[in-house]
C-alpha cells in the first residue's frame, strides 16, 4: 500500500541524510521525496511517498519519530488529502505535431514555458494520475526529456456543517 | 557571561556533567582540548593504546555505573577507530559521549590531512551526532549531547570538533536544563494501559516475565522483583537482562534464547501471557518467529516505541520507563489485594510443568577426566568470587558459558556486547568498570581469539595500576564459529583454528603483569585463586577442551523448542 507521509523536521545540516539514511539502512522504500522550507525558517517540510504493509508503515513512522531532528510525522493518506506534482516535459514539436501538442496542452490545462524551433517545454501540474495521462499521450509524439518534482500533499480541512 | 574558547567549554561541560574520567588518545586535531584538560587538571584522563579501547572503556564505565561514559579521539584514523565501540554501545543502548577532533572548518571537504566525515560515518550508529561549525552553538550542543545520551532509550552521541572551533571564543552559556521541541521521550506510562495489562495478568494461567536490558538501564530491578514475587510468576532474562532479577532466585528460569535454558525456552513456548519488560524480542531470543510463543498474549513495556511491535504483534503496548510502569503495575496489583497465595495456587499447575522441564534438562555438561571443561572454570570462578564480581566477557563460547554458569544476582555485574557481539569488547570494558570501581573485583572472561583483539590495553591497565583479572578460556579456536562448522558445515574448520597463539603467561609478564596457567582440571581452582588474589593485573589461562560446545543451542532459523542438548 502506498502512503504519503508529511514530516516536519528541524532545519539542521544533516537532517535530510538522517532520513534518507534511515530508509536505506533499514530497507524501507522511498518512492518520492520532496523537501522545502516552511513559514517557520527553523523547520523544513518533507513529503515522502513510501510503500509497505501496515507493520512496515508503523515502523517507518516510529523510526522517523525516533530521529532527534524530526518534529512531527503525519500519515496524511490515512484521511482525505490533496496531492500535486509538477512535471516539465520537453516534447518534439515540428510541423504538423506543433499544433497537436498545443491542443493537448489546452485540454489538460498545461502551460508552454519554453519554445524552440523543434520543441515545446510544457509544465503540467496535478495529481499523479494526470501527469501519467499527459506523459502517455505525449510519448508517441516524442518526449525528449522529463523532470518531475515528486509529490507534495496536504490534508483536507474537515468540511463540517 | 563568561567568555571561553571552545576547548575550555568542553572541559567545563565535562565537569558540570559530573564526568570524572575520560578515555582517549590524542592527535593534532584534538590537541587543543587535551591542552585545556591538562591546564584545568580536574578530569582524570586514561590514555588507551587504541581508540577502540577508549570507546569500549567509556561503555564499560557507563554500564557499570549507569552514568554517561566519555571518550576522546583525534580526527581521521582516531575517529574511525572509535566506530566499532560506538556501534557496540548503540546496539546495547549505552550512554556514551564521543569527542572527535576535526580539521579546521575552512578545510572540511577538501580531503585535508586526516580528514574523515565521521558524522556521516557514525550517523547510523549514534543516537545523534553533531559537527560543530559555530562555537556559539557549542554550549548548547554539549548540554544536548549528554541529555540525549542518557535520556529515553540511551545511546552514543558524537561531537565532532573542528580545530578552529576549539580555539574560537564565545559566551559560555551552559543551560542547567534543556528542552528539545523535537525530542520528548515518553517516560510516564498510560495508566489505562497498565490497567489493561492487569486484566490480562488476571486472566492468565501460564504467564512468564521476560526481562531485558531495559530493566538494568532504568534501575528497575527492585520493582521487577516486587512484581514477580507478588504474582509468583516465572522470570526469564535475555543476555542483556542477566542480573536484573537474581539468577539464584527460585523464580528465575535463567536466560532464554539461542543458548538459553531448556526450561526457559519451553516455558516461553507454552506461555499464555508474556510480560515483556525492557526487552526487544531479538532474533536470538525468538528463533523462528512464526513458531514463537504461539498461544501467548503479549504485554510489552518499553521506552522506545520502535521496539514495540517490531518483531511480534503486541496486545498491550506500554510506552514508558519500565521503572515507572512496574511501579504502577505493582500498585494496581496491591490495590487488587489478592494475597500472594491466591496467585501461587492459580499458577501451581504451571509451576509443576515448569519444574518438570527444569528437571528434565538442567544446564549441564559432561565431565571428562584429564581435560578442563570451560563450564567448570566458570563454576569455580563463581564460587571463588561468591558471585560478587563485575564480570565482563568477550564474544563467543566464553560469553555464553559465562551467561549460563555464572549466576548474576545484581544488575550491572555482567557487561557484555550483546547486540553487536564485538570481540575485543570485554577487556577494555573491564578497564572502564575498574576505573569506576577501584575496589571491586573486575574479571574479563575471554576467549583466546577475542582477547587478542584489544590485548594492547594491557599497557593501559598497567599504567593505571588497574587490578583487572583476565580469565582466558583457551581452546585455540574461534570456538563459536568452529561449533557452527562442526554442527552445520560437516566439520570443515575453515579459518577457525589457531596454529599460533602467544604464550599468555609470558605475554602478561612482558607487560609487567602476572600470568598463571592451568592445563589439568585439578589445577583450575588453584590457578584461579592465585590469579584472583595476586596484586594487580593478571592473566589466568585455561587450556580447555578444544572442541567443547555450548548447549542447549537453538540452530539459527529454528523454533526455540528445537534445541540441541548436551
Ligand atoms: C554469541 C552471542 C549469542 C547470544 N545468544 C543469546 C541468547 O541465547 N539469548 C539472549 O537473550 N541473547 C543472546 N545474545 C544477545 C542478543 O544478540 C541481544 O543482544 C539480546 O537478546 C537483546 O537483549 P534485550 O532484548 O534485553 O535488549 P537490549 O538490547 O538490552 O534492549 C533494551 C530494550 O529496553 C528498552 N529500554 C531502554 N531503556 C529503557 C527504560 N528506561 N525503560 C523501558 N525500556 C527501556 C530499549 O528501548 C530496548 O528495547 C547473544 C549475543 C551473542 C553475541
Ligand atoms: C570483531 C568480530 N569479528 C568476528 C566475529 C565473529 N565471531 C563470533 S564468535 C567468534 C569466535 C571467538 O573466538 P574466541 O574469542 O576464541 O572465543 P570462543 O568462542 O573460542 O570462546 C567469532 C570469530 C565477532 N563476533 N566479532
Ligand atoms: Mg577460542
Amino acid at each position: 500500500m502506498k502512503h504519503t507521509l508529511s514530516v516536519l523536521v528541524e532545519n539542521e545540516p544533516g537532517a535530510l541524510s538522517r532520513i534518507t539514511g534511515l530508509f536505506s539502512g533499514r530497507g524501507f522504500n522511498i518512492e518520492s521525496l520532496c523537501v522545502a522550507p516552511t513559514m517557520d525558517h527553523t523547520m523544513s517540510h518533507l513529503t515522502l511517498v513510501t510503500t509497505g504493509d501496515e507493520f512496515i508503515i508503523e515502523q517507518i513512522i516510529k523510526q522517523l519519530n525516533r530521529l532527534i531532528d524530526v518534529y512531527k510525522v503525519v500519515d496524511i493518506s490515512e484521511g482525505e488529502f490533496v496531492e500535486r506534482e509538477m512535471a516539465l516535459i520537453k516534447v518534439k514539436a515540428e510541423d504538423e505535431t506543433r499544433a497537436e501538442v498545443l491542443r493537448m496542452c489546452d485540454i489538460f490545462r498545461c502551460k508552454v514555458v519554453d519554445v524552440s524551433p523543434k520543441t515545446y517545454t510544457i509544465e503540467v501540474t496535478g495529481p499523479k494520475s494526470k501527469l501519467k495521462a499527459v506523459i502517455e499521450l505525449l510519448r508517441p509524439i516524442g518526449i525528449k526529456e522529463i523532470t518531475r518534482t515528486g509529490t507534495i500533499a496536504m490534508q483536507r480541512e474537515k468540511k463540517s456543517l | 557571561m563568561e567568555k571561553l574558547p571552545g576547548k575550555q567549554m568542553v572541559v567545563e561541560a565535562l565537569k558540570r556533567e559530573g564526568v570524572d574520567v575520560v578515555f582517549g588518545f590524542p592527535g593534532g586535531a584534538i590537541i587543543d582540548v587535551y591542552d585545556a584538560m591538562e591546564k584545568d587538571g580536574n578530569i582524570k584522563h586514561v590514555l588507551v593504546r587504541h581508540e577502540q579501547g577508549a570507546a569500549h572503556a567509556a561503555d564499560g564505565y557507563a554500564r557499570a555505573t549507569g552514568k554517561v561514559g566519555v571518550c576522546i579521539a583525534t580526527s581521521g584514523p582516531g575517529a574511525t577507530n572509535t566506530v566499532t565501540g560506538i556501534a557496540t554501545a548503540y546496539m546495547d543502548s549505552i550512554p556514551i559521549v564521543v569527542f572527535t577532533g576535526q580539521v579546521p572548518t575552512s578545510l572540511i571537504g577538501n580531503d585535508a590531512f586526516q580528514e574523515v566525515d565521521i558524522v556521516g560515518i557514525t550517523r547510523p550508529c549514534t543516537k545523534h551526532n553533531y559537527l560543530v561549525k559555530d562555537v556559539k552553538k557549542l554550549p548548547r550542543i554539549l548540554k544536548e549531547a549528554f541529555y540525549i545520551a542518557r535520556s529515553g532509550r540511551p545511546g552514543p552521541v558524537l561531537i565532532d570538533l573542528p580545530k578552529d572551533v576549539q580555539n574560537q571564543v564565545a559566551e559560555f552559556d551552559y543551560p542547567d536544563k534543556i528542552k528539545l521541541r523535537s525530542y520528548n521521550p515518553v517516560v510516564e506510562p498510560h495508566t489505562r494501559q497498565i490497567e489493561r495489562a492487569f486484566k490480562l495478568i488476571e486472566k492468565s494461567k501460564q504467564p512468564i516475565i521476560y526481562v531485558g536490558g531495559g530493566v538494568i538501564i532504568s534501575n528497575a530491578h527492585k520493582e521487577l522483583r516486587k512484581l514477580a514475587e507478588s504474582i509468583y510468576a516465572p522470570v526469564t532474562m535475555t543476555l542483556m537482562g542477566l542480573g536484573a532479577f537474581p539468577g539464584t532466585h527460585e523464580q528465575s528460569l535463567g536466560m532464554l534464547g539461542m543458548h538459553g535454558t531448556y526450561c526457559a525456552n519451553m516455558t516461553m513456548a507454552n506461555t499464555d501471557l508474556i510480560i515483556a519488560v525492557g526487552a526487544r524480542f531479538d532474533d536470538r531470543v525468538t528463533g523462528k518467529i512464526e513458531a514463537f510463543a504461539p498461544n501467548a498474549k503479549i504485554i510489552h513495556i518499553d521506552i522506545d516505541p520502535t521496539s514495540i511491535q517490531k518483531n511480534v504483534k503486541v496486545d498491550v503496548p506500554i510506552v514508558g520507563d519500565c521503572k515507572r510502569a512496574l511501579k504502577k503495575l505493582v500498585k494496581v496489583i496491591e490495590e487488587d489485594g489478592r494475597p500472594k497465595e491466591v496467585w501461587q495456587e492459580r499458577f501451581q499447575p504451571w509451576w509443576d510443568q515448569i519444574r518438570a522441564w527444569a528437571k528434565r534438562h538442567p544446564l549441564t555438561y559432561k565431565k571428562e577426566p584429564g581435560v578442563i571443561k570451560p563450564q567448570y572454570v566458570i563454576e569455580k570462578l563463581y564460587e571463588l568470587t561468591k558471585g560478587k564480581a563485575i564480570i565482563t566477557t568477550e564474544v563467543g563460547q566464553n560469553q555464553m558459558w559465562t551467561a549460563q554458569f555464572y549466576k548474576f544476582d545484581e544488575p550491572r555485574t555482567l557487561l557484555t556486547s550483546g547486540g553487536l557481539g564485538t570481540m575485543g569488547y570485554g577487556f577494555p570494558a573491564a578497564i572502564g568498570a575498574q576505573m569506576a570501581f577501584p575496589d571491586k573485583l573486575v574479571v574479563d572472561v575471554a576467549g583466546d581469539g577475542s582477547i587478542q583483539m584489544n590485548i594492547q590495553e594491557m599497557a593501559t591497565a598497567m599504567e593505571q595500576r588497574l587490578p583487572v583479572k583476565i580469565v582466558i578460556l583457551n581452546n585455540q579456536f574461534l570456538g563459536m564459529v568452529r561449533q557452527w562448522q562442526e554442527l552445520f558445515y560437516d566439520r570443515r574448520y575453515a579459518a577457525t583454528e589457531f596454529t599460533v597463539t602467544p604464550d599468555f603467561v609470558k605475554l602478561a609478564e612482558a607487560y609487567g603483569a602476572k600470568g598463571f596457567r592451568a592445563t589439568k582440571p585439578e589445577e583450575v581452582e588453584e590457578t584461579l585463586k592465585k590469579g584472583l588474589e595476586a596484586e594487580g593485573l593478571t592473566i589466568m589461562e585455561f587450556a580447555i577442551a578444544r572442541e567443547e560446545g555450548v548447549f542447549p543451542m537453538v540452530p539459527a532459523g529454528k523454533a526455540t523448542t528445537e534445541m540441541l542438548l548436551v
